[in-house]
């Protein structure tokens, strides 16, 4: 098991986890439709209770996330975090105030009533996938920092990473490309919310309106996505030559999804399972398990893009303000010791995807409907 | 590469501990009841297992209701925290991450999706699932939160006293070299069982005094002594269990940060046979002169005390802050060098980092940091003053924890006593100090987080990084802005909390 290896691994649990992200981001998604799913105060009670039994998986799995990319390349942890110091916030700031919104919104004592609450998780269903659309687009774009690690010798000013500019990260924003991205993450976790809420939520009238929704926002996902999949692939992008220097490479990402050809593989079946589980639900009135196809489907793609992002010689933080500063799998990794220590703890997650999938299943062999939210006492 | 930012504001150190402290205060009124109310909550669903009596099945869930108010408020501070060492504290995400990710990133794969999967189950499952899966769920809830306890203070134990590191000039940062040392460090063991059991305590204090509070009311007699019985052998267990870790933290403290003992201690001037102080005239609000003061006025003490809690031995020296600066002679029979001889090789330290980084001598270098790489934090101190913490807040922290901590032992011991020999619905005075019970089990429990945290100032990572050579390079006025959202966030959000934990008290159980 060599060094080489152990980044590549860790790379691809990154990657794993980033995917798996995504996939969830179908809380935030049916949360930001609230009140176009649900035109009742019952009906909305039913969305929350739907996304209330999952959201802490998706809390949960971007913390373990962070806590994975902080383990296994700590210097990404460092620098993007310390120099794009409000996107971050701003992405926390919205899973804040989505973690009380559910337990909160219909207890009695509740000071600021149930529509403050449910603003909240539509501010956390719009913006959470905007930000973290962002932040993963500048994988491909760039961000403005420097690293230089020879300033901790610097008793006047030892910080290694900064921004550029006194923006702290808000200037990846003017970029088009990060905003067209995090749109179309949007548009995505609405797509898989409402093919969730289709297969959790046992109600006609809500499904109904799910199927309308559902054509909408694939429309606009791919009008948003497919422009920025083009533009990545076929634009330049940053590779990494043996010595560790950065340089633009024509095409890259293309580039590298041909030299890893499983991996556009992978992408195509990604792509046609996404669209599977969206046609036949549109089509088929009675098929409510198109979350499944489309999710794995969502996987599949978005474990290519983190992929090609860092394998194959690629910056995967790429700097516009120093070339040189972009950090890559090598240049950024943790020690060997601590990767292989950490690959051995990587080998309980079966046991932990094997137990969450025994209890999803047990909470959610019978769906959600009118009943069941009148008679739980625990009831969001 | 040209170095385009030369200064830091430094503002920005005040405003980043600031901002955590704030994070972690917050955090710290949560997760303790989180803990302690998983214990409850399992042994009342255990009897309900064991007897399948609805009685027991009711006051499992109305204290689960109680732990799923609180248990959102632990999730939505937490996540800040972990995300601040990259925002605010940048350089030691870079400096240490090596060893310091690991732990948090165990706590997410072992601890959080355990309690995030089971606590869905606990809360949504008791129609759906059998009673046993149910159970199961329930006490793997709390073993969750308390493996992420575990995690959390591995990593906050090795802050306070790193081990199983070494530092690589190649990379110029420290890495692993033991998981096992760093995972299972005395410090970490001691930090755990202590914070666990005061945790415990927290819970039953919170069992208990809402109990009580339906006995003055003369409500749901039943829940109400059931909790209080549960409650105080939980409690009176914890606080002796809390007792018997404190003492082994404290011992830790005094080999690994005698500086924290010190400011514990208001120990100006250390020596053989140290007393150990019962209390003391220390101004809460002001510095004392530790450099000219003997020691505070009005000191009670109890005679060679100190030297045997932090010696183990009657007549062992225990060093003040004086003796720190200026140097003192270890158990060992060793010197521990003074601030000047530290701050020496702290700054050779980083000079020979700085030419080895330059390419200088690489090998004669590397010996120098070998040597003197121990007292690397030091070579970023200026003067004594920058070395100790806060005094006063240190001195009556620990009081405050300690006091308390024998006042629970003797009203948990007495309403065992009552509510098992006697009656317990009688006696108001019992019932209304029941009560006060949660005031002062949240007090104990923030002041020992002061003592821990406060007592460790200024190293971000024991002699070290300081906390300003940790900090991310971010203006002073955004800190601040971000600094009073959270307060302003986090207050509306406990205000919310407590009045819907009020209404849920109000309202009881659903029998």
């Amino acid at each position: 098991m060599t060094y080489d290896f152990l980044q590549h691994y860790w790379w691809f649990i990154i990657s794993l986890l980033g995917a798996l992200l995504v996939f969830l981001l179908f809380v935030q998604g049916a949360n930001s439709m609230i009140f176009q799913l649900g035109k009742t105060p019952e009906e909305r009670r039913m969305l929350v209770n739907s996304t209330g039994r999952k959201w802490e998986f998706t809390f949960t799995t971007l913390v373990t996330f962070g806590g994975a990319f902080f383990a296994s390349f700590p210097l990404f942890y460092s620098t993007s975090f310390g120099s794009a110091y409000w996107v971050w916030l701003l992405i926390l700031f919205t899973f804040i105030i989505q973690a009380v919104s559910y337990e909160f919104q219909n207890k009695a004592g509740n000071l600021f009533g149930v529509r403050t609450f449910q603003v909240c998780l539509i501010l956390n269903g719009i913006l959470g996938p905007l930000l973290l659309g962002g932040a993963v687009a500048t994988f491909f774009t760039g961000s403005n920092f420097i690293v230089e690690k020879g300033n901790i010798t610097d008793a006047l000013q030892p910080v290694i990473s900064h921004w550029a500019n006194g923006s702290r990260g808000l200037d990846v924003l003017l970029n088009p490309w990060v905003v067209i991205f995090g749109i179309s993450v949007v548009f995505l976790a609405r797509i898989l919310g409402t093919l969730y809420i289709n297969n959790n939520v046992d109600d006609e009238v809500i499904r109904k309106r799910i199927r309308r929704q559902l054509l909408v926002n694939t429309i606009l996902f791919l009008f948003f996505f497919l422009p920025f999949l083009i533009v990545t692939l076929l634009g330049e992008g940053y590779a990494v030559n043996e010595k560790g220097v950065v340089f633009m490479e024509s095409m890259k990402y293309l580039n590298n999804l041909l030299a890893m050809w499983p991996l556009a593989v992978i992408l195509l079946a990604g792509i046609v399972l996404l669209l599977f589980g969206i046609v036949r639900t549109v089509l088929k009135p009675g098929y409510v398990r198109g979350i499944w196809p489309a999710g794995i489907g969502v996987v599949f793609v978005v474990l290519v893009l983190f992929l090609i992002a860092g394998w194959n010689n690629t910056a995967y933080y790429p700097s516009t303000a120093d070339l040189q500063s972009s950090l890559t799998i090598r240049n950024s990794s943790s020690s060997e010791f601590t990767l292989k220590a950490m690959f051995y703890v990587s080998f309980l997650v079966p046991f932990v995807l094997a137990y969450i999938v025994y209890a999803w299943r047990a909470i959610d062999k019978k769906a959600i409907d009118r009943k069941e939210i009148a008679e739980d006492d625990h009831a969001y | 590469m040209e170095n385009l930012l030369l200064t830091i504001d430094p503002g920005t150190v005040d405003w980043s501990r600031a901002q955590f402290a704030l994070t972690a205060i917050y955090h710290w009124l949560f997760v303790p009841l989180t803990l302690g109310l998983a214990v409850i909550m399992g042994i009342m669903e255990t009897c309900y297992y064991r007897t399948r009596k609805d009685f027991w099945r009711t006051a499992a869930r109305f204290w689960q209701r109680l732990f799923g108010i609180n248990f959102a408020m632990g999730v939505a501070t937490g996540i800040i925290l972990e995300f601040e060492f990259g925002t605010n504290w940048s350089n030691y995400s870079w400096f240490v991450g090596d060893i310091f990710g690991a732990p948090l990133a165990i706590e997410g794969i072992l601890a959080f999706f355990m309690e995030s999967t089971f606590v869905a189950v606990m809360f949504f499952g008791w129609n759906k699932v059998s009673a046993g899966f149910h159970l199961a769920s329930t006490w793997l809830t709390g073993l969750g939160a308390t493996i992420s306890a575990w995690w959390i203070l591995v990593a906050n134990a090795w802050m306070q006293y790193p081990v199983g590191c070494t530092f690589n000039p190649e990379t110029m940062r420290n890495e692993m070299t033991s998981f096992f040392d760093v995972a299972l460090s005395p410090f970490a063991i001691d930090k755990f069982m202590h914070t666990v059991t005061s945790a415990w305590v927290l819970g039953a204090a919170f069992t208990v005094g809402v109990g009580c509070w339906y006995l003055l009311r003369r409500r749901h007699a039943e829940l109400a002594t059931q909790s209080i019985k549960i409650g105080s052998i939980v409690g009176l267990a914890a606080s002796f269990l809390a007792a018997f870790t404190g003492d082994n933290s404290a011992y830790m403290v005094a080999q690994t940060q005698p500086m924290k003992l010190a400011a514990m201690e208001a120990l100006y001037e250390g020596g053989n046979s140290q007393g150990l102080t019962g209390i003391a005239l220390v101004n809460p609000f002001g510095q004392p002169d530790y450099m000219t003061d003997a020691e505070p006025p009005m000191r009670i003490a109890v005679p060679n005390m100190l030297s045997l809690l932090a010696t183990h031995d009657p007549d062992g020296f225990v060093p003040g802050v004086r003796d720190i600066i200026k140097g003192y002679p270890k158990a060992d029979g060793t010197q521990e060098p003074s601030l000047k001889e530290k701050q020496e090789r702290g700054r050779k330290a980083i000079q020979a980092l700085k030419d080895f980084r330059a390419g200088k001598d690489k090998e004669a270098n590397r010996k120098v940091l070998e040597r003197d790489m121990k007292y690397f934090g030091y070579g970023y101190i200026k003067d004594a003053d920058q070395l100790v913490p806060f005094i006063p807040v240190n001195f009556w922290a620990f009081r405050i924890m300690v006091g308390l901590g024998a006042l629970f032992i003797l009203v948990f011991a007495v309403l065992l006593f009552v509510v098992y020999r006697k009656d317990i619905t009688r006696p108001r005075w019992l019932q209304m100090l029941g009560i006060a019970l949660i005031p002062l089990a949240y007090i104990a429990s923030e002041s020992g987080w002061l003592v821990a945290e406060f007592g460790r100032q200024p190293w971000t990572i024991q002699d070290m990084l300081p906390t300003w050579a940790a900090v991310s390079d971010l203006s002073s006025g955004g800190i601040a802005f971000t600094f009073f959202l959270f307060l302003f966030l986090f207050t509306a959000m406990l205000a919310v909390e407590v009045s819907i934990m009020c209404k849920q008290i109000k309202k009881g159980p659903e029998l």
